[in-house]
């Protein structure tokens, strides 16, 4: 099992991707933003941070670079792609997945622990979890707030493609983080294999950073292969 | 010339001094670069002198004082490299940027040490909250660390900030960063001779003229013709720089590194020079810009962010060029090294400047005769009145008092995560844990300062501070290695505020040789004053320590049915305190003694009962006292607790004093922890028993009981309301 790990300049979290895919068995490998083959892989990884200093918009300019020609390839041919904040970001961008994710409605960076619920675990992703299971995993963005013409919505919604949701950990009324309509927190592709979310299943991967909830996502992605 | 040395500030006898130095009168250029190289921010003219008296070696010290960061040795082959600095003029005059750049500075020191870095701690200080120029320049400053450190992806993980009178005019801005190296892999500033210096990262401009000059004097009414002098910050370039040089280092590529920052390539050459025991020749021609028609002097002074000085090993130039042009940056020879110790500057063909690098790196220093501010002496020694107040409502007001308020609101805006090395996140412990991944290896760092100690008392202030960064960094289970400072202080040419500046080093004197904790890196911010107001006297400590990671201690109750106990004693003091300042709104009166020998012993007994597993759960009694302290126990996981306070009075529930510390046990294990504080001598008292959705303190005046919910939106609101709003 071998992943791609995309390194546009200024992306982030490529580091904590390739820690999360590793801790799971996944051999990982950067890819740089010039790359324009994908042959090998089985999946592709496109990491948080602020990639090209996210100017004009957030991923509006990585969604143009080389590489992404040959990640719309790979997502055409069925294969695995997910993009994790920026990562998300640049897959809307580029027309991967719908929507867009517009600033924050506090208009702040926000960085904490929010809860997101399972919507679905008839993917690879998300298969390690009981369906509704509320995870614990940590947010860092601000511009996180997902949005959509009412007819995409809709579509979304009919069709089963929201797969994480923001939900309260205990009682707390303010769980939505940033205003993401019907919270939101990341959707999938119709053919399952493109997965878009802002919370960071990476940076909960280890009993010493304090959460593991992130480890089982990556672990599900293992275990499509041995399937 | 002496006219223009007059006009631009240089003093007659310094001029003089110039003069014979040179041999010869200096011709415009020189003097613009002694201008620099002489102000207090680049040669501590008046700091230096004091500085020597730091105790400075270590067993873990791999680097002191001298270089771009200290570096001290953690284990396993790593070592931490880190350093404190300050940006507070830039951020006085545009609080955005002037923070952002504070954070870009800080991470090309960490970098110019062969270090990634690994985590930022942010030390502030501001006016009164209710003002508005103190909420503008908190929510500036707040929002410029996160603009640069949360795109460069380095983890914001701690800090300290205060609101206080004495900062009204001048906001303190420090910043601190730690970066994580493999010891072989240690930079230092330095060039063998005959190698060309590289020019790396950002093209030069017109901006940050005379930064340095501009942080060495007092802020005047006219700030918004200061504007230029404030340098502009790009993360993403930041990021690109940082990656680059680090592969540059990690490759091998290079045997000097240097950043360029205040007084720009004039500061970053010259000193590269004089610390290879070599000159070096700077053709100004090759100097990559983005400006047209630029003259030696902006070349040479201006502070343009995102720049670094590399040496190459020989033979390795084509291969360091490809590094940076990999990642789209400039990477230029435009110097080389020469055996005449001068600077020696061409523009067009000409020389424009050749001055010994000696003469321009060793500035001359000042010993002045200090003197006690008589009003300090008299706040110090009111005496404190009988103060009456309802303890049920002292606790929720003093939760709510701006500089006992939850930070949540402000490390919020800070991405604390990126890396994920952070064992301990913000509001979780006494200090940040960052994690050696590949390791068990734990570094701990915590900044630490008490303005109002530091005013009333600048020697024993800075002793608390010390001594405090270093009990926080203990109480999460970690040994303290080594210490960074960042002295803010008021102008030394005044009696009053040369004296501050003396008591403050001889108080870290005291406390560092007496902790044992030594002095790795620094910064110098004087000249914080106006309308001939000083500040505070402010020595920002930050301490690193060392753990095993598995082994640390929150500061939250976990479980009910722990038994809690007190190191220390129960009473506080009430001098210098935020329930004085509540109360009476005043400042006034002797601040907490401090027994360093009984400090260290409790620091170490700590760390005994954590490594022991004796205990996972610790916080030290700090500002607000012990009810403070307990209610911050019960906010991370809303567990309560019972206790009983013996002590009557105001002393016992809110005094403050230092060489205090909580943590609780298993019952089953009481005995074993109680003993190991017997058999130290330690003072300690069984306060009560973890557990319920309130805190209960049963006292000889009463049974005060508060919910964790009416506590915990008292705490959380007051910050929330000035960010936010």
């Amino acid at each position: 099992m071998r992943w791609a790990i995309v390194r546009f300049p200024g992306a982030n979290c490529d580091e904590d991707a390739r820690f999360a895919l590793e801790k799971a068995g996944i051999r990982a490998e950067f890819v740089w933003h010039t790359e324009r083959d994908l042959r090998g892989f089985d999946g592709v990884f496109l990491p948080g941070g602020f990639s090209y200093g996210d100017y004009l918009r957030a991923g509006a300019l990585a969604a143009k670079s080389p590489v992404m020609e040959a990640v719309r390839r790979f997502a055409e041919e069925g294969r695995y792609v997910v993009g994790v904040c920026n990562g998300f970001q640049i897959l809307t961008e580029a027309g991967l997945l719908p929507g867009a994710l517009l600033a924050n409605l506090n208009l702040h960076f926000t960085c904490k622990e929010v809860g997101v619920r399972v919507e679905r675990n008839d993917l690879p992703f998300t298969r390690l979890y009981p369906r509704g299971q509320v995870l614990r995993l940590p947010i860092a963005h601000g511009e996180g707030r997902y949005y959509a013409d009412p007819e995409t919505l809709a579509r979304l919604e009919g069709e089963g493609l929201v797969v994480f949701r923001y939900a309260p950990l205990k009682d707390e009324a303010d769980y939505n983080p940033n205003g993401s309509l019907h919270d939101i927190a990341g959707i999938v592709s119709e053919k399952g294999n493109v997965l878009g979310m802002m919370p960071h299943p990476e940076r909960a991967v280890d009993e010493v950073l304090g959460n593991t909830d992130g480890l089982p996502f990556f672990l599900g992605l293992v275990r499509e292969v041995a399937r | 010339m002496e006219a223009l040395a007059k006009e631009i500030g240089i003093p007659e006898g310094e001029y003089r001094e110039i003069v014979q130095r040179l041999g010869r009168e200096p011709n415009r250029v020189e003097l613009l670069l002694f201008k620099v190289m002489w102000s207090e921010h680049c040669a501590y003219k008046n700091s230096r002198p004091l500085l020597k008296a730091l105790p400075k070696e270590g067993e873990a010290v791999l680097q002191g004082p001298g270089e771009n960061a200290g570096v001290v040795r953690v284990g396993e082959g790593w070592a931490v490299a880190f350093k404190i600095e300050s940006h507070n003029h830039p951020s006085a005059v545009e609080p955005f940027q002037g923070a952002a750049t504070g954070v870009g500075g800080i991470l090309r020191d960490i970098m110019s040490m062969g270090a990634r870095p690994i985590a930022l701690l942010d030390s502030l200080r501001f006016g009164p909250p209710e003002e508005a120029r103190s909420r503008y320049l908190l929510k500036g400053v707040v929002s410029g660390i996160a603009f640069y450190g949360n795109a460069i992806g380095v983890p914001t993980v701690g800090g300290d900030l205060y609101f206080h009178e004495g900062y009204r005019e001048n906001p303190l801005v420090n910043a601190m960063c730690l970066g994580l190296l493999r010891e072989e892999h240690l930079k230092r500033s330095r060039a063998s001779l005959g190698r060309p210096i590289y020019y790396a990262g950002a093209k030069t401009g017109r901006d940050g003229i005379g930064g340095a000059a501009f942080a060495s004097r007092e802020l005047k009414e006219e700030k918004a013709e200061d504007r230029p002098a404030v340098q502009v910050g790009d993360p993403f370039l930041g990021k690109l720089l940082m990656e680059a040089t680090l592969e540059a280092i990690e490759l091998d590529l290079v045997e000097g590194v240097q950043d360029m920052g205040a007084a720009g390539l004039t500061s970053s050459l010259s000193e590269l020079a004089h610390k290879s025991g070599l000159g070096v020749e700077l053709h100004l021609d090759l100097v990559p810009t983005r400006e047209e028609g630029m003259t030696p002097e902006e070349l040479l002074l201006s502070e343009s962010q995102e720049r670094m000085v590399l040496v190459p090993k020989e033979g390795k130039e084509k291969a360091l060029e490809e590094v940076f042009g990999r990642w789209g940056l400039d990477c230029v020879p435009v110097a080389r090294t020469i055996p005449e110790r001068v600077f020696r500057v061409l523009f067009r063909g000409e020389v424009v400047a050749e001055v010994p690098t000696e003469a321009l790196a060793e500035a001359p220093t000042y010993v002045r005769v200090g003197r006690e501010d008589p009003e300090v002496r008299r706040l110090r020694e009111t005496p404190i009145p009988p103060l009456e107040a309802d303890p049920q409502e002292v606790l929720r007001r003093l939760l709510a008092s701006p500089n006992l308020a939850s930070r949540e609101a402000v490390y919020e805006r800070y991405d604390h995560q990126v890396g994920t090395r952070t064992a301990l996140l913000p509001g979780k412990g006494d200090a940040a844990v960052l994690w050696i991944k590949g390791t068990r290896l734990g570094v701990a760092a915590k900044v630490d300062q008490n303005p109002r100690y530091s005013r009333l008392h600048p020697r024993l202030g800075a002793m608390h501070a010390l001594a405090e960064a270093c009990r926080n960094v203990s109480v999460v289970g970690a040994k303290p290695l080594a210490y960074t400072d960042g002295l803010n202080l008021g102008s030394p040419e005044t009696p009053e505020g040369y004296h501050e500046l003396a008591e403050t080093i001889a108080g870290l004197k005291e406390a560092s040789e007496a902790l044992g904790v030594p002095v790795v890196s620094g910064n110098v911010s004087l000249y914080n004053e106006s309308g001939g107001k000083r500040i505070p006297p402010t020595a920002m400590v930050g301490v690193v320590g060392v753990l095993e990671v598995d082994k640390r201690a929150e500061m939250g109750f976990r479980r009910p049915g722990e038994v809690l106990l007190l190191i220390g004693e129960e009473r506080g003091e009430l001098g210098a305190s935020e329930v004085l300042y509540l109360l009476t709104g005043k400042e006034f009166g002797h601040p907490p003694r401090l027994d360093l020998g009984r400090e260290k012993a409790v620091q170490e007994a700590i760390r005994d009962l954590i490594q022991r597993g004796l205990t996972r759960t610790a916080h030290d009694v700090a500002e607000g006292g012990l009810l403070l302290a307990l209610a911050e126990m019960t906010f991370p996981y809303g567990v309560g607790a019972t206790v009983e306070v013996r002590e009557e009075g105001l002393e016992a529930l809110f005094g403050e004093a230092p060489s205090r510390v909580l943590f609780t046990v298993e019952k089953t294990r009481l005995q074993e922890a109680t003993l190991l504080l017997e058999e130290r001598g330690l003072p300690y008292r069984v306060l009560g028993e973890t557990g319920g959705k309130s805190l209960t303190v049963l006292t000889p005046g009463g049974v005060l009981e508060w919910s964790l919910e009416e506590l915990l939106s008292a705490w959380k609101a007051p910050l929330r309301e000035v960010l936010d709003g």
